[in-house]
């Protein structure tokens, strides 16, 4: 049997409830992830998404099961799992550049001061950042902060990159710019990356796979969902594409009607959905294609 | 309109004219010395001599002083530069070797739980404690004036370091800390690259205070043991009752602290951030 990239097995967290009791908040959680994969968690809020995130991250400890990446069981943090917060967490005495060289030089210590430095700048331009780089994170914006906490995680290189809902403390303009440039960011490293989200649209646009999460207590991830979308994807074109409603109805559905209920695989993993399987798509979205999508689109509504 | 700050200056420097104008009036000698009262009689006709001084007479002999800082003359002739950097010489000593064990031992207790509830009762018994109280106990033990008044700087100034340095180091944002873990820095590293830089405002506030609270110290503790220091140098001119001299020396000691507070006041806002 082919080991996957990262292999979370049995994974639950116990909380004393407060009298005397425990807590499960959630309760054997299993999944995989393949190297290069974009996956979004969704789940009401309280179901344990942060919790998981932080035992992957090293942050936090699971009260059973075991994290393996890369066939190496995960404990404690490090550099090969880079996590963006989402208060973004920058050094406010530092500017927005050494942000950056911090945690370059923490990756690579042998490389040269101009080495690290010329590394940092490419990152940072590459969230359009380039022209702040003197500037603390107080004298940034909310939505650059995020940019550069996301420059600093892509910057390190990590083999997994953790991120809590990077944009859940940004405006829907500045939101929509940012995944933007994520997407981008993506296309270009091809990193894999397990993101914590409310937003169905957002996991839409950025995931290849979504996986849902039951309510808690004892939640469990109950879904993994397949997004049909081919790369690479943009925001003011995905809405016309199918397989993107198919995917949005399944999804608000069960964040709606079923995630009280729902229940992984008898064996503990989450149900393979494929809500938009056999949607007529496939190339990526040239001028062409996307009138294309755009009648198919329109046949669907109609 | 003047901006805030000239008038504010204006104000500032009639309230000086206003106050020097009362205490040269208050301070006239008698017009006519209509013969002199059974008590000024007994004192010899002292009282001359002992009036508060006017301020012109204050300004002049600071004149005087501040022309020539540094003369000396005898053990008990000295130039009051000479008096000051005696007394900010034993503040600093006695300050930096406070420095020295308060911020390791505040990083430590700041850090460990652990350590912070055991040595905990011995910083909260030992703080309130007066540092001149510990004065005949050093002067017993160390057998030295002068490195007991250094002693009993060092004693004044370790508490407010120490409990901000803990302070500080235990309430740095677990999110920073957290970065220092994502990116695997060593114990050491994490200190020096985030949790020094994340604590110092709070750390140079305790700084401040204690240099504060130190220069206060030395003036009585240089009472006490006499020889050297400002501290000493205004006992002995009250002796000499030469007030114009006490007062010349109060006013220096007022300068040189508010030059020490304005020191780490600009250490302050070297380390200070916004979030
Ligand atoms: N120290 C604790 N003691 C008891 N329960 C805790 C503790 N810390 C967290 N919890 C519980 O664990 C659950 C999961 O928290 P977590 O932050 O992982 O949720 P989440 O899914 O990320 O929620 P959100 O979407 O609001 O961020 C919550 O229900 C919370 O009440
Ligand atoms: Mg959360």
């Amino acid at each position: 049997m082919s080991k996957s990239f990262l292999e979370v097995d049995g994974l639950s967290k116990v909380y004393p409830d407060g009298q005397g009791g425990e807590l499960t908040v959630f309760g054997d959680i299993r999944f995989a992830l393949e190297k290069g994969e974009f996956v979004c968690i969704i789940g009401h809020s309280g179901c344990g998404k942060s919790t998981i995130l932080n035992v992957l991250a090293g942050l936090d400890e699971a009260s059973a099961g075991n994290v393996v990446m890369n066939g190496k069981e995960i404990k404690g943090p490090g550099l090969e799992r880079g996590v963006v917060f989402q208060n973004y967490s920058l050094l406010p005495w530092k500017t927005t550049l050494n942000n950056i060289v911090f945690a370059v030089r923490a990756r690579w210590p042998g490389w040269s001061k101009e080495k690290v430095k010329e590394h940092s700048e490419r990152y940072l331009k590459m969230v359009g950042l380039d022209h702040a780089l003197n500037r603390k994170p107080s004298q940034l914006s909310g939505g650059m902060r995020q940019r550069v906490s996301i420059a600093r995680a892509f910057a390190t290189q990590p083999e997994l990159l953790l991120l809590d809902e990077p944009f859940g403390a940004l405006d829907a303009l500045t939101r929509g710019v940012i995944q933007d440039e994520l997407v981008k960011i993506w296309e270009e490293t091809r990193q894999t990356v397990f993101m914590i989200t409310h937003d169905v649209d957002e996991a839409i646009l950025l995931s290849d796979r979504i996986f849902l999460m039951s309510n808690g207590p004892n939640a469990r991830i109950a879904e993994s969902v397949k997004v049909n979308i081919p790369h690479p994807r943009a925001r003011s074109t995905i809405f016309q594409n199918p397989a993107y409603h198919k995917t949005r109805d399944y999804l608000v559905d069960f964040l709606v009607n079923r995630s009280g209920s729902a229940l992984p695989e008898r064996d503990g993993s989450p149900k393979f959905i494929e809500p938009a399987k056999g949607v007529a798509q496939s190339k990526p979205a040239s001028a062409e294609t996307e009138s294309e999508s755009d009648t198919a689109a329109r046949a669907v509504n109609a | 309109m003047a901006s805030l700050n000239m008038r504010a200056a204006i104000l500032s420097i009639s309230f000086l004219i206003l106050a020097l104008g009362l205490w040269e009036m208050a301070t006239q000698p008698p017009e006519a010395q209509t013969g002199m009262t059974e008590y000024e009689m007994l004192m010899g006709g002292a009282e001359q001599e002992s009036r508060v001084p006017p301020p012109s007479a204050v300004i002049k002999l600071a004149w005087a002083e501040l022309s020539n800082p540094f003369y000396d003359a005898g053990a008990n002739d000295k130039g009051i530069g000479i008096q000051l950097a005696y007394s900010v010489y034993r503040v600093l000593t006695g300050y930096l070797a406070a420095m020295a064990i308060a911020l390791p031992v505040g990083f430590l207790i700041g850090m460990s739980p652990l350590m912070y509830k055991a040595l905990n009762p011995y910083i909260q018994l030992l703080r309130p404690i007066s540092p001149l109280a510990w004065m005949p106990l050093a002067l017993f033990i160390i057998q030295d004036s002068d490195a007991s008044a250094i002693f009993v700087i060092f004693i004044c100034s370790i508490w407010p370091m120490l409990l901000n340095t803990a302070f500080g180091v235990a309430n740095v944002r677990q999110d920073w800390v957290n970065v220092a873990r994502t990116h695997e820095l060593g114990p050491l590293r994490t200190a020096i690259t985030v949790i020094l830089p994340a604590a110092a405002p709070t750390i140079l506030t305790g700084m401040r205070i204690s240099i504060g609270i130190a220069w206060l110290v030395i003036v009585a503790a240089e009472m006490l043991v006499g020889g050297t220091g400002i501290g000493y140098y205004v006992w002995n001119e009250w002796n000499n009752l030469d007030l114009a001299s006490v007062i010349f020396s109060i006013l220096m000691i007022g300068v040189v602290g508010m030059l020490l507070d304005l020191a780490l006041g600009k250490a302050q806002k070297l380390v200070e951030y916004k979030e």
